[in-house]
């Protein structure tokens, strides 16, 4: 495994070519282009409908683009073999919307199942192994719980466990914040960016939550109607003039944005304001 | 709604065809999946989980499937007797109990009740899966869901299929017995030595194949209905009604081809 990724370690972890994906003949992703850099954490913006998901599922191979590349550490994730597939999974670690953890299992068999599965490690260092990647997360006292009986919170740092439990170089959240409060959520992102300084990790981040976007993010990618429609640093996005990018950061609704149009919009508002 | 007849017919075939297409892909897969979930030569978590799926499957539907057995083998028997009184011909029950059972009765009996049990649950159990995402969880950690979800329930419904038809062919003779004891007076071990008479080793047998097949119908149609869950826990409810539904009728529909065969190939 680690010869491969040597040998492509000097380009981008994460690289999207031309990708167009389409629905019952409607396009859902059109032509997307985007490289992540090593150790970066990009977050993907976008609102409903925007095609986010999407491109989180080409990225994290589940779904195959109609036409385009995803290399993932130069390994086009459409043409490359079982196992290499295999190895390019193990190296993503994904922390779902909802969790997604077995709830036969308690919380400590979901983050060892990885280990359990691709190793051939004995069950004793499984438990070390567990118990360490369960103390990040700090819930290093929950393993014995059903996932069932946890909160969301710590429903979602379970999910995190269980995504690093293989120590990935690529971690990918989807929509981490949805549905905590605002405590909780802020929690969720300080250990995202702990887990990014101490493992070094390239962290890939679906959200529509604004305040956290921005607290996490390298770069940030904005995702409009099937299309990239910005891609840079928070301080580039924030002085961005694009009018969707405005309406999203000013929480305009489309209504307002799409009958005024939105230059115009602005120009009241910032006239208004007096600024 | 306006669309023509024949437009109509033509997309209820094809979508019929590509259901059937994706059962068959599914089967080649789940067989493909069966030798890492075998005990000594395959992944030991695998082999835990089949047996789990074997107390679910089988042993806890040991008592509804044998009373059912029970309860059919006394229609039989009731059923052949109000008509063999006329002729005299009561020792004949027992032939038409044993071999009912053995060839028709106790195998598609079992057939339906496991339907019901676990078809349903294989269908609700991976469909609620596909709705929280554990279905990509397990792609994305590199696992096959096929292997680890549907492979043990399909090795367990292939083990406990068959045990349970035995089950059930036991339960039904037991209880043509129980009739004839009350109904003509027929001693227990008259019965039994007519009922070995009676039995023939092919009937075990084919019955003991369409049961496999049977397994092979109720896991391949509930894992399928589960994967094929789209949306939210609505789908998953209609996906266990699904499963059963079809199942139900793919076993009916196997068991005429079956015994169609069989008499063919010179069954008496």
């Amino acid at each position: 495994m680690a010869g491969a990724l040597e040998a492509s370690a000097a380009g981008p972890a994460l690289s999207v070519r031309d990708v167009v994906v389409s629905y019952n003949g409607r396009r859902v992703l059109d032509g997307i282009n985007l490289d992540i850099m090593r150790g970066e954490t990009m977050v993907l913006l976008g609102g409903s409908g925007s095609g986010k998901s999407t491109l989180l599922r080409q990225i994290i191979g589940l779904e195959r683009p109609q036409s385009g590349q995803v290399l993932v550490n130069g390994v086009d994730l459409a043409k490359c073999t079982p196992s290499e597939m295999k190895t390019v999974r193990r190296s993503i670690g994904v922390a779902f919307q909802d969790a997604a953890l077995f709830n036969s299992m308690s919380v400590e068999d979901n983050v060892a199942l990885p280990l359990r599965e691709h190793t051939q490690l004995a069950e004793s260092t499984i438990r070390l192994m567990t118990w360490m990647k369960l103390a990040v997360v700090g819930l290093q006292e929950s393993g014995k719980l059903s996932p069932q009986a946890l909160s969301g919170g710590m429903k979602k740092r379970a999910a995190v466990a269980r995504a690093i439990s293989l120590d990935p170089e690529l971690l990918v959240f989807d929509e981490p914040s949805a549905g905590l409060d605002p405590i909780v959520a802020a929690e969720l992102d300080e250990l995202i960016l702990g887990l990014k300084r101490a493992f070094n990790m390239t962290v890939i981040v679906v959200t529509h939550e604004m305040a956290s976007a921005f607290r996490i993010a390298d770069r940030m990618a904005m995702l409009y109607k099937g299309s990239l429609i910005a891609v840079g640093t928070k301080e580039e996005l924030q002085s961005s003039s694009h009018p969707r990018i405005r309406q999203f950061f000013d929480r305009i609704p489309d209504r307002i944005a799409d009958a005024a149009g939105i230059d115009e919009h602005f120009r009241q508002y910032l006239e208004g304001s007096g600024v | 709604m306006s669309m023509p007849a024949v437009e109509r017919l033509g997309s209820a075939t094809l979508r019929h065809l590509e259901y059937v297409g994706g059962l068959v892909i599914q089967l080649r897969n789940a067989l493909g999946a069966l030798r890492p979930t075998l005990p000594l030569v395959g992944n030991p978590n695998r082999w835990r989980s089949a047996v789990r799926q074997m107390l679910a499957v089988g042993v806890d539907a040991v008592p509804m499937v044998g009373i059912m057995a029970v309860c059919a083998g006394f229609i039989l028997a009731m059923q052949g007797a109000s008509e063999l009184r006329h002729f005299g011909a009561m020792q004949f029950v027992v032939d038409l109990v044993t071999i009912g059972f053995t060839r028709e009765l106790g195998p598609l009996l079992t057939a339906v009740a496991v339907s019901g049990r676990s078809g349903s649950a294989f269908s609700a159990e991976i469909g609620s899966m596909v709705v929280t995402e554990e279905i990509d969880a397990l792609r994305t950690m590199a696992i096959d869901p096929v292997e680890f979800v549907l492979a043990p329930k399909f090795l367990a419904a292939l083990i406990v299929l068959p045990c349970l038809t035995i089950i059930s062919n036991a339960c039904g003779i037991l209880a043509g017995g129980v009739f004839m004891r009350l109904s003509t007076n027929m001693a227990f071990d008259v019965y039994f030595r007519d009922v070995v008479h009676s039995m023939a080793l092919r009937d075990v047998l084919t019955g003991l194949v369409k049961s496999l097949a049977f397994a092979m119908i109720i896991v391949q149609v509930g894992c399928l209905e589960g994967f094929r869950v789209r949306g939210g826990p609505d789908a998953v409810g209609r996906s266990a009604t699904a499963a059963v539904v079809k199942s139900t009728f793919l076993v009916i529909l196997a068991d005429v081809g079956f015994t169609a065969i069989f008499y063919l190939t010179g069954g008496k």
